[in-house]
């Protein structure tokens, strides 16, 4: 008991003097709050890795079926069929997992440690942007899966190893932007699944009318109307340039015009919704 | 320091509040609320479940807006210049306000690098807060795996990376073993001790009457009562009668007889053998409990004390503090 007492009393000095000894550190800037924040979220990368299933299992299966199932019908060949899809399928592999940034935010912002963030003194957005690098990375996981399993079925790159890497930059700036809406759907609705769902709901029609799978030559021309200005068909047809070494600038340019839209649409709703979340 | 009654320093407020209001959807779930908390001292909100203590908590940690009123947070407007709260004061919410899947020391280094530490002094830092909470050994463990009071102090750590000058404590004690909860009320002492003004909310009138320099009692937005422990509690009356029956059987017998010789209400304990009394002259105790042997009403204990917080919510409010179906019950 005496014993006891006195280890409480000496608990309580040494309490006493981490709060006193102590020098008020500068504010954090906005680039060391962001990524102290990506840090958090690789570090959860770390304790479940199995969240990075959904990143490599989806595109594989997704590369795998419509090469088999649909390439022969579609260009005559699985070989030929496949130097076509791969870029797409890499764009959409990316777009697809722009999803969980969402699905993530709205799981973690229904908890506590949201409250104590917002009322932290430190650039407000960095909690998002923070996220969403550590979410870049795992876009940039999931191209380079799509990749090595392309190169392993036989896709072969014109535009060489630097091609390839411009390539996947490209996707991953747009996907960074894209990532922006499902941020304010992840602020908007109240549970992660109904997240999934709204989400799914919108981009199976944006990914699929797009030239991902199919060249839009046979479409209607009211569709190929539609196609043809889809951020989606705009990116996949920069990324294959960038593949196959036809690449035109225009393309890449209008690929950042429609990214640089969604941030300035998205990210301000999205701060919006955050600051007022109740 | 003198943190045991705050005349030492009237003049600094460190919340000055007044006619706050928060309305959600047109329940008023902030009525007016006025405050005057000086800087230094333990102040307490108490009330029971959607009482508002936690809206009003969540406005003065800038994280909602009111609706009307005004607000200063250590001399600092709290809609003008939400950035210079924030950089004073810190929040620890009712729900852990860490991350559950990092670990301890993750979580403590985390927060030591938003606040402005080289990764370096993050980790120093994080490793003096944890042995300084008694955490060291579960420092690489996710905090998800740890109990109910190593949670709450981890989460009071985390908003003392750098002392805070304000610190909000929401319920920071429920459902907490009395071991643990007595943990954190040191902590607070401590923390009280080297400067800072805590807030913190509270169901538990022990929590309140122990730490609490002033107390506000809150209910359906307003606050009802405000002022020390004792001021509230002397509001009430000078004592109360609390006497434990043999029989329970007999309990409305004694109800009746005891209110007919001390001339004030009885109540009816949630022990079904048990009641009590206010008592406005002590010497009618012994009378009426000389009744009571009278009518072969026989007593196991009985005792004259102080009225409890408890006590005093009933009669500003006109129901029991926490209610009887709640599972938290008060220890």
């Amino acid at each position: 008991m005496e014993q006891n007492t006195q280890s409480k009393i000496g608990q309580q000095e040494q309490l006493r003097k981490v709060l006193l000894s102590q020098e008020r550190p500068p504010k954090a800037g906005a680039v060391s709050a962001s990524l102290t924040f990506g840090w958090r979220a690789l570090l959860k990368i770390k304790y479940v890795p199995e969240q990075l299933l959904d990143v490599t299992f989806f595109p594989v299966m997704f590369t795998l079926m419509f090469t088999y199932l649909f390439g022969g019908a579609l260009a005559g060949s699985t070989s030929k069929y496949l130097q076509f899809l791969l870029p797409g399928i890499l764009v959409q592999t990316v777009v697809f997992t722009t999803v969980y940034t969402g699905v993530a935010l709205n799981t973690d912002i229904s908890k506590g440690i949201f409250d104590r963030f917002r009322s932290m003194p430190i650039w407000s957005p960095s909690p998002l942007v923070g996220a969403l690098i550590a979410d870049t990375f795992r876009y940039g996981i999931a191209s380079v899966i799509v990749m090595i399993l392309g190169l392993i079925l036989g896709f072969r790159p014109n535009g060489g190893l630097s091609g390839v890497v411009l390539g996947i930059v490209l996707i991953l700036i747009f996907a960074f932007s894209l990532s922006w809406i499902f941020t304010v759907i992840g602020l908007i609705l109240r549970t992660p699944n109904s997240v999934m769902g709204v989400s799914m709901t919108l981009l199976f029609p944006v990914t699929f009318a797009s030239n991902i799978f199919v060249d839009p030559a046979t479409m209607p021309s009211w569709l190929r109307a539609v196609v043809d200005v889809n951020p989606v068909s705009v990116l996949t047809t920069a990324v294959r340039g960038f593949m196959q070494g036809t690449i035109d600038i225009g393309e890449v340019v209008w690929v950042l015009v429609a990214s640089a839209i969604l941030i300035a649409i998205f990210a301000p709703i999205t701060m919006y919704l955050y600051r007022h979340k109740r | 320091m003198n943190s045991s009654k705050p005349n030492s320093n009237y003049s600094e407020l460190a919340v000055e509040a007044s006619g706050l209001v928060k309305i959600f959807s047109r329940h008023r779930a902030v009525d007016g609320v006025d405050l005057a908390i000086p800087k230094g001292t333990v102040y307490g909100f108490l009330g029971p479940n959607g009482a508002g203590k936690t809206t009003t908590i969540r406005m003065l940690a800038t994280l909602l807006k009111p609706d009307e009123g005004s607000a200063k947070i250590l001399g600092h407007d709290l809609i003008r210049e939400p950035g210079a709260v924030r950089s004073r004061v810190s929040l620890t919410g009712q729900f852990a306000s860490i991350d559950e899947n990092l670990s301890g020391m993750e979580n403590l280094i985390l927060i030591a690098r938003l606040m402005g530490y080289t990764r370096k002094q993050a980790k120093t830092r994080a490793a003096e807060l944890l042995s300084a909470f008694g955490l060291e050994e579960a420092a690489k463990r996710q905090v998800k795996k740890y109990s109910g009071g190593m949670r709450r102090r981890i989460d009071i750590a985390a908003s003392i990376v750098v002392r805070p000058d304000l610190l909000f404590l929401d319920e920071p004690t429920t459902g907490l073993d009395p071991r643990s909860r007595n943990q954190i009320w040191d902590i607070v002492r401590v923390l009280v001790g080297t400067g800072t003004t805590v807030l913190l909310t509270t169901q538990y009138l022990e929590e309140a009457d122990q730490l609490a320099d002033r107390i506000a009692v809150i209910d359906h937005g307003k606050i009802i009562a405000e002022g020390t422990s004792g001021e509230l509690k002397a509001s009430v009356g000078s004592g109360v009668l609390h006497v434990r029956l043999l029989d329970r059987e007999k309990r409305s017998g004694a109800q009746r007889l005891l209110s007919e010789r001390l001339g004030t209400p009885v109540h009816l304990s949630n022990d079904p053998a048990a009641l009590s009394a206010r008592v406005t002259q002590t010497e009618r105790v012994s009378e009426a409990l000389g009744e009571l042997a009278k009518a072969d009403i026989r007593v196991t204990d009985f005792s004259l004390g102080q009225p409890s917080l408890d006590e005093v919510f009933l009669t500003l409010t006109g129901r029991p503090a926490v209610e009887k179906t709640s599972k938290e019950s008060h220890a």
